[in-house]
């Protein structure tokens, strides 16, 4: 599950707790709640969630809890309101467990924590303010083609850049971004960018939709800005700095490329076109229609990253990586899975316990207002302790999870890097197939060559024509030959990046994952120390009930 | 089971006037053993009911019988026609589920229902006095089917006849037969008050009770998660290896261990609170057929009152013309009037009786539901504190494995 769902899974969260935290002791009926997130910015985010609340409110004055909403001032406060108290210093102190996980999740305006820093240089980057842009020049048949735009800003000491710098990107620039470092960076872990999503333009305009590509596209910058090596590339630089139109070169379509691959094939089949030994550097693509057909008969005939043939994928070490970096991403997305379920069933408890909370606190009232007896008041007088416990318990489960969902969260994104690893070797197979298919290339034309020259003994007459023919030919092997030698280090490179990004990773994982683990329990622990406390305060104020009758 | 202890402080044997013995009156009942018998369709629980008693019109210390649901029902039933007035405990519903009908923990519960059922009849100082349930506790099981036979059919009201009737009383049918128009209720503010706070009183019993059976489900399932979750981090740290994969299978395994706490919880919730609560429920319906049963005694009164004053109107009439019917009325209207006080002193014998039953089911109410949530808030107190010991158990362990 994307983080982005996640974002609006908690914010639901907060929704329903809102309608289960503000309950007031009127029949008033419906109460509308609007409220900002992280009010303390004067970000213009804006959630209102019309939930309509009924019978009993209870308002909790939490304002020490960082993940809590500044929420409008309590102005019915009843006597119930002494249910809950206040946080105490206890709280505070608790919340120092989790500071280093404790960092606000939804970006605007709070700059990331994820630094890879070597030292002291930082690389922060926030995407705020989406703003819808018309592009009249260009307008389609249709009409005006209007746009969105996000304003990317940038607080650096990194040598290369300016200090602070702003600039308007839209989305088919992060695309474009995204498709140059795969170009530049072979064989490197990239994350992965966000998606491009096919949905209709009326959809793209919607406040929600613009919402969770935002929040994508910072967490795919800071990603990148993570990256030890990405963060100094000159398209990442560009990308942040320069205003005005990007200057990258934009990727094309496949279908222009197939037409303009669709023009030179047949210069190709008379053998009249000549490798550029820069083109081999990446796979066949669009273009090169004749090499893709090569590159796909070679493939075949080893069979889908399958390797024979001269240039071995000898690096068994490599082999053995390979398959149990597929069976990690094989456990990681089990347990990722198991994670969101874990997330879900705490959820549910902390929801139904606030319902019996409410159920009770519903009860207590009417129990007191029609008192007849005294034996009626004590025990609304016990059902309160109770109710405050369970109500207690179950804001406690919401926190706990606003919490626990950060944590294991690190899982979904190390799905996200085995994603991008998976393409950084896809790159090795890739680089290895252009070799090969200029090798046997290499070798075909030899064996061309070989037979014309054997031939010459036995047949006279078109003797300048076999000659012509023959040098033609050794100048193709000889390009060929280049080409070759130019992808064996294409090749080579990329298995450099790879095995570096693999160290990387390994230790990244290793300290990320440890931390995970020690967040995860610390917050499960403290958490329910706290909700323990709570339960033997209303415990220890029933237990009068306990030496009554005995033990069953 | 209750023991002895409790019955001595429920006043339950005080009021009984003979006993010749030192020892104070006592009647103690346990419903224990739960045994399947008979085949599939035909297939049923049977129950041990243990009585030890020192009443003089029991046999002996100690008798044991086997019983089966539709027994208790008879005895229910039975006390339901006998003493109308009194609330009597309710008892645990049918099962409509195929499924779970012989499942262990529907027995357990229905066991520990009827065992708190037929104590508190044991425990009233009225209803332990009754002779079905002398019949009941004691007789061989030939003559309680002999008996159980013999209440069915026309004769036989059982209390949701009761609840019918009693929205008949509210309905124009009863009404248009007396020829009046607005339905024959009683006028007592304080009674009316009443009967509003108990049918409202079920409402929100419901819905708590409600809440609580979800809660129980929603510890099923966290608990559930926790071992698939535990399960899982296993396997990747099996796949990780060396120090991390160390942490990761350590955390698994107390995941698995916590889920196992949380199910036990899961149960002892079911048991101690949700329980409760749905016998709370049950005692506030079985109150509304005390209701229904107040209200038909009081609509008989006032309609035998209303026939003797016309046929008073007719007897002047006789006496005036001297008509050899005369003495006919006169005799019909002394029957009536007999009848009539008898209908009044039943429906005052209803009210007082309430009255005494409200102030005690009160009481009664208040240590249950006391009990209730202190078992809830300990139960809760104790699964926290142990999820809080095992989690922290871990963090040394963790560090040294980080560090490493």
């Amino acid at each position: 599950m994307a983080f982005e769902d996640e974002l609006f899974e908690e914010a639901h969260l907060y929704a329903s707790r809102e309608e289960m935290e503000s309950l007031v002791l009127h029949d008033d009926g419906n109460t509308n709640k609007s409220f900002t997130f992280n009010g303390r910015d004067d970000n213009q985010h804006h959630y209102s969630l019309s939930s309509p609340v009924t019978v009993a409110e209870i308002i909790t004055s939490d304002d020490g809890d960082p993940l809590e909403l500044l929420s409008s001032p309590n102005e019915n406060l009843n006597s119930f309101d002494s249910f809950l108290e206040p946080p105490s210093y206890a709280d505070a102190m608790f919340r120092s467990f989790d500071s280093d996980h404790g960092k606000q999740i939804n970006g605007h305006g709070v700059v990331s924590t994820s630094v890879q820093s070597t030292g002291f240089d930082y690389l922060k980057i926030s995407v705020m303010y989406p703003r819808k842009e018309q592009d009249v020049a260009n307008s389609s048949v249709s009409g005006v083609n209007t746009y969105v735009t996000y304003l990317i800003t940038t607080w650096t000491n990194l040598p290369e850049f300016n200090e602070t710098v702003s600039v308007r990107r839209r989305f088919s620039d992060v695309v474009t971004l995204s498709d140059r470092l795969l170009d530049s960076y072979r064989g490197f872990f990239l994350p992965m960018r966000p998606d491009k999503s096919v949905v209709e333009s009326q959809v793209m305009q919607k406040q929600e939709f613009v919402e969770q590509r935002r929040i994508a596209v910072e967490k795919y910058l800071r990603k990148l800005a993570a990256h030890p090596v990405i963060r100094r590339s000159e398209e990442l630089r560009v990308f942040l700095q320069v205003q005005g139109k990007l200057p990258l070169v934009k990727t094309t379509d496949l279908a222009s490329t197939m037409l303009d691959g669709a023009v030179k094939l047949p210069k190709q089949l008379f053998g009249e076109s000549v490798i550029d030994p820069s083109e081999v550097v990446h796979p066949a693509r669009g273009k090169d229609l004749l090499r893709i057909f090569k590159e796909l008969r070679q493939s075949v005939t080893y069979g889908w990253g399958g390797t024979k043939a001269p240039l071995v994928e000898e690096d068994k070490e490599f082999m053995e990586k390979r398959m149990k970096l597929q069976d990690f991403e094989l456990q990681l997305s089990n347990v990722s899975q198991q994670a969101e379920s874990l997330v879900k069933a705490q959820q549910d408890i902390g929801e139904t316990m606030g319902r019996l909370g409410l159920a009770f606190v519903k009860l207590t009232k009417f129990e007191t207002e029609e008192a007849v007896f005294n034996s009626q008041k004590v025990r609304a007088e016990d059902m309160k302790s109770v109710v405050t416990s369970a109500v207690k318990a179950s804001r406690l489960y919401r926190e706990l999870n606003a919490q626990t969902i950060k944590h294991l969260d690190k899982l979904h994104d190390y799905l996200g890097e085995m994603l991008a690893v998976n393409s950084a070797y896809s790159d090795r197979s890739n680089a290895v197939l252009t070799v090969q298919t200029l090798e046997s290339e290499v070798s075909t034309l030899n064996s061309r060559i070989e037979k014309l020259e054997a031939v010459a003994f036995k047949v006279f007459g078109g003797e300048r024509s076999r000659i012509q023919k023959i040098e033609e030919l050794k100048e193709a092997m000889r390009v060929t030959d280049d080409a070759k030698d130019c992808a064996v280090r294409v090749y080579e490179r990329i298995k450099e990046n790879n095995k570096s990004e693999l160290e990387r990773l390994d230790k990244e994982r290793h300290d990320d994952f440890f931390g995970m683990l020690k967040g995860f329990i610390v917050n499960q622990a403290g958490y329910a120390e706290k909700m323990a406390s709570a339960w033997e305060t209303a415990a220890n104020e029933t237990s009068g009930y306990a030496q009554i009758c005995s033990s069953k | 089971m209750i023991t002895t202890q409790r019955s001595s402080t429920g006043g339950g044997g005080l009021q009984s006037p003979r006993s010749p013995s030192s020892q104070p009156p006592y009647l103690s009942v346990s419903v224990t053993d739960p045994a399947k018998m008979g085949n599939g369709v035909q297939a049923y629980i049977s129950y041990k009911v243990i009585t030890k008693t020192n009443f003089p019109e029991y046999q002996g210390p100690e008798k044991i019988v086997i019983r089966r649901y539709t027994d208790f029902v008879w005895l229910r039933d039975r006390l339901f026609e006998k003493y109308k007035g009194i609330f009597i405990p309710p008892l645990p519903e049918k099962s409509t589920v195929e499924k779970f009908r012989f499942s262990a923990e529907f027995i357990e519960m229905r066991r520990q229902a009827l065992d708190t059922f037929v104590n508190r009849i044991a425990l009233h100082h009225e209803l332990q006095q009754s002779e079905d349930l002398r019949t009941f506790l004691q007789a061989d099981e030939q003559t309680m089917e002999r008996a159980r036979s013999q209440d069915t059919g026309i004769f036989k009201r059982k209390p949701s006849d009761l609840m019918q009737i009693f929205r008949d009383v509210q309905s124009k049918v009863s009404d248009v037969v007396l020829g009046k128009e607005k339905p024959v209720e009683e006028t007592n503010p304080e009674y009316e008050k009443l009967k509003r706070y108990i049918f409202e009183l079920e409402d929100h019993l419901a819905e708590a009770q409600k809440h609580a059976y979800r809660l129980v489900k929603r510890h099923r399932e966290l608990g559930q998660s926790l071992a698939d979750f535990g399960k899982a981090i296993k396997l990747l740290g099996a796949c990780e290896g060396d120090a991390l994969g160390t942490a990761f299978s350590e955390l698994g395994a107390k995941s698995e261990m916590l889920s196992i706490k949380l199910q036990r919880e899961a149960h002892h919730l079911l048991m101690n609170f949700e329980e409760p609560l749905k016998d709370y429920v049950r005692a506030v319906q079985s109150i509304k057929g005390t209701i229904a049963e107040r209200a038909n005694a009081f609509r008989q009164q006032v309609e035998l009152a209303e026939t003797i004053k016309l046929k008073e109107i007719d007897l002047n009439k006789f006496r005036l013309t001297r008509s050899e019917k005369m003495s006919e009325a006169e005799h019909e209207y002394e029957e009536l009037k007999a009848d009539s006080e008898e209908a009044t002193k039943r429906f005052e014998t209803i009210v007082r009786l309430m009255n005494e039953e409200i102030v005690r089911f009160q009481e009664q109410k208040t240590q249950d539901m006391g009990l209730a949530f202190h078992e809830f808030a300990k139960g809760q107190a104790r699964l926290a504190n142990g999820i809080a010991d095992a989690w922290r158990s871990l963090l040394p362990k963790l560090e040294a494995l980080s560090s490493s």
